[in-house]
């Protein structure tokens, strides 16, 4: 199964790569990008074939490793 | 005092850090690969700066998993001493020896300058070298060196009077509280983001760093 992990930055923690993602996009023309915050996916291949059984996996993972629950917060999602 | 430094692939300052102790402590100290699963008997562990894992995922977040970080953990839980600089501060953090986390600087640019530190109190083996308040000279090097941490942990550290050292000449990472660097509740691990390694010289431009090591030499 595969698992989806998104992370971000918890709201109201500080994201300058945002910002200056929001600074060029309107530079490029894009004057309607109000707040813009960047994350990022990692996607795993799980041997379970368990969709729950793989969720609380991916979950166990995200908080050990794949995000820093200081400043980031996560959601899994499972895809067949 | 033993000193042992931590080496990750992508540290780059160990030589840095083996010189300064070298400098201080009259003795070479053991450099330990992180795969190993037990330290030396050393009183002190440094874990130096760079680029461990290439900062994959998060700065110090692999390097934080390696197998000698449990031997660390061990070593702090029984009163050991422990020096993070830098890279070594980002795996402090995220191994959970120390509170908060390091965040990208708030200007987005590297940081490749000298700041000035204020030293927020003198009574711990690592900081009595200096009288409390005194200002010295240190060179940062980092992209993610801004420090955070919710309000109630840096009401905390401020309370309990955990600050080592704060940038006392303008805070260009954005580091909450102007915080550049924590104690444990011990006051045996210290993390701090700017190199006081890189100073212990004439020959590098000053000895400002100095009086961290020889103190530590003298304990």
């Amino acid at each position: 199964m595969k698992a989806i992990v998104t992370v971000m930055l918890k709201n109201g923690v500080l994201d300058p790569q945002g910002k200056a993602i929001g600074h060029a996009l309107h530079n490029l023309g894009f004057p309607q990008v109000g707040e813009v915050r960047m994350g990022k996916i990692i996607e795993l291949e799980l041997s379970e074939t368990d969709a729950t059984a793989a969720k609380a996996t991916a979950e166990d993972m995200a908080r050990k490793l794949l995000a820093n629950t200081v400043i980031e917060s996560f959601k899994v999602e499972i895809a067949a | 005092m033993k000193a042992a430094i931590l080496h990750f692939p992508g540290i780059n300052r160990e030589r840095d850090m083996i010189l300064a102790v070298r400098q201080s402590f009259g003795r070479e100290p053991q450099l330990i690969w992180h795969k190993e699963t037990e330290l030396p008997d050393v009183d002190l562990v440094i874990l130096p700066g760079g680029f461990s894992f290439g900062d994959y995922l998060r700065c110090g977040a692999m390097a934080a998993q390696s197998p000698i970080l449990r031997a660390v953990k061990e070593h702090a839980a029984k009163g050991g001493y422990v020096l993070g600089v830098c890279n070594g501060f980002q795996i402090l953090t995220e191994a959970g020896l120390l509170p908060g986390a390091l965040l990208r600087n708030a200007g987005l640019r590297f940081l490749s300058m000298d700041t000035m530190l204020r030293v927020e109190r003198n009574d711990t083996v690592f900081t009595k070298g200096w009288e409390k308040g005194a200002v010295f000279r240190a060179p940062m090097a980092h992209g993610d060196g801004n420090y955070t941490a919710d309000e109630a942990t840096l009401d905390r550290l401020e309370g309990e009077n955990l600050v080592a050292f704060r940038y006392a000449d303008g805070n260009r990472n954005g580091s909450a509280r102007d915080i550049a660097g924590i104690f444990s509740p011990n006051l045996r691990v210290l993390g701090l983001m700017p190199h006081p390694e890189n100073l212990v010289d004439p020959l590098m431009g000053g000895t400002d760093g100095k009086p961290l090591f020889d103190a530590l030499a003298a304990a």
